[in-house]
């Protein structure tokens, strides 16, 4: 009973920040994105029903946002994930340099990504004054400029998705990294000895080795991505929606506060439907790693 | 066999060429913010081609940084919300991964259930109500407003029991018999056994921190309680007056230094810890 | 310190089998006297360990007393109780020094018993030249060999002078060399303080090397309680004779008939006054005598080389299954052995009989 007593007085802390700032809430984003027209002033609602969810997506930001988001996810993943292994392969078949390479890989993950944004945003960037960093190199190779932060919708899709890999990297090269290290030798000795060619050790060794790795890393990119924001807010400022660049994410917060200003209603709704797409791909991707991974 | 060899140096120097072209990529923006920052105002708007190399770089723009724009005190902010966040934290999961690792008590496996459950919950979802609540409880641009909602994290709390517990039993009964109390135990034996991992979790929890933005952004429209992620998109938009890119570098690399300092100290720890714990990407 | 269980029992739940209870200590009773080393022996998983937890307070007994002396400790939780505890992986604490493992107990004192400073690192240095480890004080734990740990979590279970010293299984995380050594400096130890000592052991040979007194275990109950000779030459019962002594004690199945005690056809032992009945018989290795004329005929299969001894194996058809029987002989007087059966008299206080039932010696 003593006992009892001292566990839930340790535990205490940590149960009532949690009861607060997760708990609660958890059940309140469910009422708030039932409550018609809520009005923030008045904390008032005029019914429940389904009309912020039909709300928001009907609302063309909303829309623009989510087509964002899905592009971000989709062409970043693969790319960010397929990358990492090849250099994850090449970093682990080297020695000299290997740990310079490594600790330089790391850095973009101990940095702030709103700061190193804005040195994106600087290479990528077209003024009046000059073409920038980037279009500086495009004409070398006999291209013509574009201005990527303010331009055409493909270019800024494409500095975003550039800057996201940037960002994602490291974590992703890491793991692989120490995935890689932590296959036995002796299979790579094993299958030297039987004769077989480097490509068939990749494919029928060292890939199934690390499918589980792989697999989790793709699981959390894709949550990762899902919830792509300060990135974008690095690259091409708070106004999101002006830009045309806003995701799920950006989204819920101009909701609660900002430029459109005071609608929690809404932004549940959205927060609800972005982690319903969340879970729905997480239960996905976790099926079909179940059935794929041959070796855990 | 020479053949052999030959083939194994080409796709040798293909590896070094594909390493060297990633570094090239992963530091050129590095560089590039370190080199701006150096140019003068006036230099840097003549190139109509950017420059690669100056000659006559000038630290006016860190001195700009630090007067123009009150980088200092973002910089004092972030550092309070840090150690204050940071701290705060180890008190509430240290006692909790002890409790759950150590302790026995009625409902325990239930509570951990439950508190694994907490760890799939998105912030995205949860920081509508947690905005509502510290407006409610008018502590907009107040250091708390900004620190409460993430001094706990169950994921840590996960983290540090599976630490604790594989501490041998035997170390706990010898205590026991020894006539320690808990709270000793864990201050004197667990903690610093468990150092690797606390300290760990002390350094991810620090760049999280240190590059938190989203909440910040919500919390605080009063520049006196901006971080330094706010605090840059302030300098962005409303910056020095006019649009003066050296400066606003001089800024980034200000507040990029920290951490990467940081992360030249402990990279082995932080690397360590990261494929442990992190999550981000 | 005397110490005495009296109808001590402790149950668990059964992890396997819900709602079931598994005893782990079967009302035990037994006085333990002042100042002796007594060994606890048992199989793995008789619960032995959990007898010496009930003892130090680190489980609380479903029924039953434990005193200290004329004290009831029942109650007390361990750190009242003064009791030294050693456990088989020696559970030092790895980012403390040698010095700092053994004074660690001394700074939990309180109120009168409170020492200072100086006081604590004169103690523990008493007790590191006691277990010969003075010279180590500056390392930490991973830097010493498994023996010099082993010193060193004794010398933090002396350190308090406590009124009962417990080993759990102390030897068997050495290597065969280290554990001959470390017995005799057990003995020595537990000789110089006069603390009451009980450790814990599967080991019959350590139990029966340096214990003033054993205890043997099965299942929870206590089987005997004696003198280590006294326990090998009398055993209570069937299992008791078979877990002391190396070679294990020759089984076989038996007859008693007309005051006879015969294997198979033969009467190799006259046994008056006891009734007729189907027994085990055991026989240890040291209870056979070659003689052409014996009464006891076996099949010779092999004879090993010992040096001073010879060590014949045979079988016979009534043997326990899966098993040889082993005799061991003086050297001299094996010299004719050789081929096909060979024939034994038996010396009658070398063997035991058990009923076959009850396993109870007859």
């Amino acid at each position: 009973m003593k006992n009892n007593l001292k566990a839930w007085l340790y535990l205490l802390p940590a149960i009532l920040f949690l009861a607060v700032f997760m708990v609660y809430p958890l059940i309140d984003v469910c009422v708030y994105s039932v409550e018609e027209n809520y009005n923030f002033a008045s904390q008032q609602a005029t019914g429940i029903g389904i009309d912020n969810f039909r709300h928001v997506l009907s609302d063309p930001y909303f829309v623009q946002a989510l087509k964002n988001t899905f592009l971000i996810v989709i062409i970043t993943v693969p790319l960010s994930t397929g990358f990492s292994l090849l250099i994850s392969l090449g970093l682990s078949s080297v020695k000299k340099l290997q740990n310079t390479f490594q600790t330089i890989y790391f850095l973009p993950y101990v940095t702030n990504t709103l700061a190193v944004g804005l040195v994106f945003m600087i290479l990528f960037k077209k003024t009046e004054y000059t073409d920038g960093m980037v279009n500086l190199l495009i004409s070398w190779f006999g291209g013509t400029g574009v201005d990527f932060i303010e331009g055409p919708y493909w270019a800024k899709m494409f500095v975003m998705c550039f800057y996201t890999i940037w960002v994602v990297m490291p974590f992703k090269i890491l793991i692989l990294t120490s995935a890689l290290a932590s296959v036995n030798q002796d299979y790579y000795k094993a299958a030297k000895v039987d004769g077989a060619s480097s490509f068939r050790i990749f494919t029928k060794i060292t890939l199934p080795m690390i499918s589980p790795t792989v697999f989790y890393l793709i699981i959390t990119g894709f949550i990762g991505a899902f919830k792509a924001y300060s990135d974008e807010v690095a690259l091409f400022g708070t106004n999101l929606n002006a830009a045309g660049m806003n995701t799920i994410v950006g989204y819920v917060y101009d909701m609660l506060y900002g430029n459109s200003g005071g609608y929690p209603s809404y932004a549940a709704a959205a927060a609800l439907i972005l982690f319903g797409i969340v879970f729905t791909i997480t239960y996905i991707n976790l099926t079909v790693s179940k059935k794929t991974v041959q070796y855990v | 066999m020479n053949v052999q060899k030959k083939n194994s140096r080409v796709s040798k120097a293909l590896i070094y060429f594909l390493l060297t072209v990633w570094a090239f990529i992963v530091l050129f923006p590095f560089y590039w913010m370190v080199l701006t920052s150096l140019k003068s105002f006036g230099a840097y708007n003549s190139e109509t081609v950017p420059r690669f190399f100056i000659t006559d770089p000038t630290v006016q723009n860190y001195a700009d940084a630090f007067t123009a724009v009150p980088l200092g005190r973002y910089f004092l902010n972030t550092v309070i919300f840090t150690v204050a966040t940071t701290g705060l934290m180890m008190l509430v999961i240290v006692p909790a991964a002890f409790a759950f690792a150590r302790l026995e008590f009625k409902g325990r496996n239930a509570v951990f259930a439950l508190f694994l459950s907490l760890m799939m919950i998105p912030t995205e979802l949860v920081i509508i109500t947690n905005y509502v609540t510290i407006v409610n409880w008018h502590m907009r641009n107040t250091y708390l407003g900004l620190i409460l909602p993430s001094v706990t994290s169950v994921f840590y709390i996960y983290l540090l029991k599976e630490n604790f517990e594989s501490i041998p039993d035997e170390l706990y009964k010898a205590a026991k018999v020894d006539g320690t109390s808990d709270l000793k135990y864990l201050l004197k034996v667990m903690i610093p056994i468990a150092q690797p991992t606390i300290v760990t979790i002390v350094i991810l929890k620090v760049i999280e921190c240190w590059n938190s933005y989203v909440w910040p952004r919500l919390i605080t429209y009063d520049k006196n309680y901006f971080l330094v992620s706010n605090g840059i998109q302030e300098i962005r938009q409303n910056g020095f007056g006019r649009e003066n890119t050296p400066a606003m570098m001089a800024a980034v690399v200000v507040i990029s230094v920290p951490l990467i300092v940081l992360f030249l100290i402990f990279r082995k720890k932080i690397m360590a810890g990261v494929s442990r714990g992190g999550t981000k990407g | 310190m005397k110490v005495v269980l009296e109808n001590l029992t402790k149950r668990f739940a059964s992890r396997t089998e819900k709602g079931k209870d598994v005893i782990a200590v079967n009302n035990f009773n037994i006085e333990i006297p002042d100042g002796q080393l007594i060994g606890l022996l048992g199989p793995s998983g008789c619960g032995k360990s959990t007898a010496l937890n009930l003892i130090s307070g680190l489980e609380v007994p479903s029924e039953g007393r434990i005193f200290f002396e004329d004290k009831d400790v029942t109650k007390l939780p361990p750190e009242e109780r003064g009791v030294g505890l050693v456990f088989q992986n020696y559970a030092l604490y790895p980012h403390l020094t040698v010095e700092q493992n053994i004074i660690f107990p001394l700074q939990n004192l309180k109120g009168s018993q409170k020492m200072s400073k100086e006081a604590m690192h004169a103690k523990a240095l008493e007790v590191a030249k006691l277990v010969q480890i003075d010279a180590l004080m500056e390392r930490k734990p991973r830097e010493l060999s498994g023996g010099q740990q082993q010193r060193v979590a004794i010398a933090r279970a002396l350190v308090k002078i406590p009124n009962v010293l417990l080993l759990d299984e102390p030897l068997s995380n050495l290597d065969a060399r280290l554990r001959l050594q470390t017995r005799e400096e057990l003995r020595r130890i537990q000789r110089e303080t006069g603390v009451t000592t009980i450790f814990v052991t599967h080991d019959q040979e350590e139990a029966m090397s340096i214990s003033d007194l054993i205890i043997v275990m099965k299942s929870g109950v206590i089987n005997q309680v004696g003198k280590p000779q006294d326990v090998y030459d009398e055993p209570v019962n069937l299992f008791v004779a078979q877990f002391l002594g190396t070679p294990a004690i020759n089984t076989l199945e038996g007859e008693i008939r007309d005051g006879k005690l015969y294997i198979g056809d033969e009467a190799v032992l006259d046994l008056p006054g006891k009734e007729d009945r189907a027994v085990y018989v055991g026989i240890r290795p040291e209870g056979f005598v070659l003689d052409p004329d014996g009464p006891f005929t076996c099949a010779l299969d092999r004879v090993e080389v010992m040096g001073r001894d010879v060590s014949v194996v045979f079988t016979h058809e009534k043997m326990q299954a899966g098993r040889n029987m082993r005799a061991i002989i003086p050297a001299e007087s094996a010299a004719g052995v050789s081929g096909g059966t060979v024939r034994f008299t038996l010396k009658p206080n070398k063997v035991f009989v058990f009923d076959k039932e009850s396993e109870e010696r007859v």
